[in-house]
């Protein structure tokens, strides 16, 4: 690793202070931002550890119902803690990685890399949760911008995810054996306003919702709703794990999965 | 250089450290403690684990700045207070659960983690909580049979593999 200064703000004030320093980095758990300042892939000025930030962590309930999830927060609390209000993203949060990782790795981090094949995208954008900033809130439809990119600005910082409950909900996971990624992810959520599926680790552009399976499900929610719509194989990851085309099938069968589990 | 301080086995230790410094580098060369063993440097294979505040975290993956003023338990800290081995060491000699023993510090601290969180796991409640440990040499079989001992459930019926 080349060298930085650490920095660990107590406030979210301090944080952004210590972030306008150019090429000041925020630093989450740490589970992917480090093992690639071991392979030179970043080379900041400085890293802004934002785990000993109080209000950046822990779950709660807020006014209008929805859960709460701190920026900082760690799967494993995420996966205890968001158990009884919204068991569909604390199963999801309880099967990242591995017990070591989650208990380093936050929320906050995993949305603000935006790897295509990391498990959190699928469940924000799948239950339409807000990104809420240290300037703004943004919904989780204009969060994600493709592979690793997002609608934050530079030292911008994830605060807090907003998360509304949904009347159903569950995420079936394809696992990477090996990484432990998702070589496919759904994400179902059944809302009053009608079903979201929001897909993972498939996609050459990141996470994104499944529109015609939406449509379908909306109409009738059961797995067999969707047996006559399919993804198509363009655009799907291709690499040593599967094809595309193994890739767009997979979208339809976790798809499945996950509304029968919901 | 930057002073942290933390404690580690009990004991409250301090260094210089610079930004970049590793916990696992801190431990084992700052303090001397290398049984904390570094495989894949990578945050999977886990030889690494140290518990962090009561939690098993991936040393190589954690800097040392991050964790000051932590309560830190390795491997060395895991005998018992008159040196014997404490209950899951002694399990894993038992039951053979490794053979180069490379891995094993790490094995140890993720299975004494698990064991307090779940103090009676069944079989795949092992496998599962041990995905983030990765051993070459046993196949794993005598590893889990190892926890599950220390649990104190019977394994006599676990055939050997």
């Amino acid at each position: 690793m080349y060298a930085f200064d650490f920095e660990k703000p107590k406030t979210v004030a301090e944080a952004v202070e210590a972030l306008s320093r150019e090429d000041a980095m925020a630093l989450g758990g740490g589970q992917t931002l480090i093992p690639s300042l071991k392979q030179h892939l970043a080379a900041p000025s400085a890293l802004v550890s934002l785990t000993g930030i109080a209000e950046m962590r822990g779950v709660c309930t807020g006014t209008d119902g929805a859960l709460c999830v701190g920026g900082a927060t760690p799967h494993a609390v995420v996966a205890t803690e968001a158990a009884a209000k919204y068991p569909a993203l604390a199963a999801l949060a309880g099967n990242i990685g591995d017990p070591a990782v989650r208990n380093r790795g936050t929320i906050g981090g995993s949305l603000a890399n935006n790897d295509p094949a990391a498990d959190y995208p699928a469940a924000v954008l799948g239950s339409g949760a807000t990104i809420v900033t240290n300037t703004r809130s943004i919904a989780a439809d204009d969060f994600f911008e493709g592979l690793f990119t997002t609608a934050l600005e530079p030292g911008e910082i994830i605060v807090e995810v907003r998360f509304p409950i949904p009347q159903r909900a569950a995420y079936a996971k394809f696992q990477q054996p090996a990484s432990r990624f998702a070589l496919t992810g759904v994400f179902v959520a059944k809302t009053a306003n009608g079903v979201r599926v929001a897909v993972t680790g498939a996609s050459e552009n990141g996470v994104f919702r499944w529109s015609e399976a939406e449509a379908a499900l909306s109409a009738d929610f059961s797995a067999e709703a969707i047996e006559g719509v399919s993804v198509p194989a363009e655009g799907m990851v291709g690499d040593l794990h599967g094809t595309p085309a193994y890739r767009a099938n997979l979208v339809k069968v976790m798809t499945q999965r996950a509304v029968r589990a919901a | 250089m930057t002073k942290v301080t933390m404690t580690v086995n009990g004991r409250a230790v301090s260094g210089e450290v610079e930004g970049r410094t590793l916990l696992s580098a801190f431990l084992r060369e700052g303090l001397g403690l290398t049984g904390t063993h570094v495989g894949c440097d990578t945050s999977q294979c886990g030889a690494c684990v140290v518990h962090v505040d009561g939690q098993p975290v991936k040393s190589c993956t954690v800097f040392a700045s991050d964790v000051e003023g932590a309560s830190v338990t390795t491997i060395e800290g895991m005998a018992n207070p008159d040196g014997t081995l404490g209950r899951v060491q002694q399990a894993f000699q038992d039951h053979h659960g490794l053979q180069c023993g490379f891995c094993t510090p790490g094995m140890v601290m993720s299975a004494a983690a698990l064991l307090a969180e779940n103090p009676k796991p069944t079989e795949a409640d092992v496998r599962h909580y041990l995905e983030g440990n990765i051993c070459r040499c046993t196949g794993y079989h005598n590893i889990v049979k190892a926890v599950l001992a220390a649990s104190g459930q019977d394994v006599s019926g676990l055939a050997a593999e």
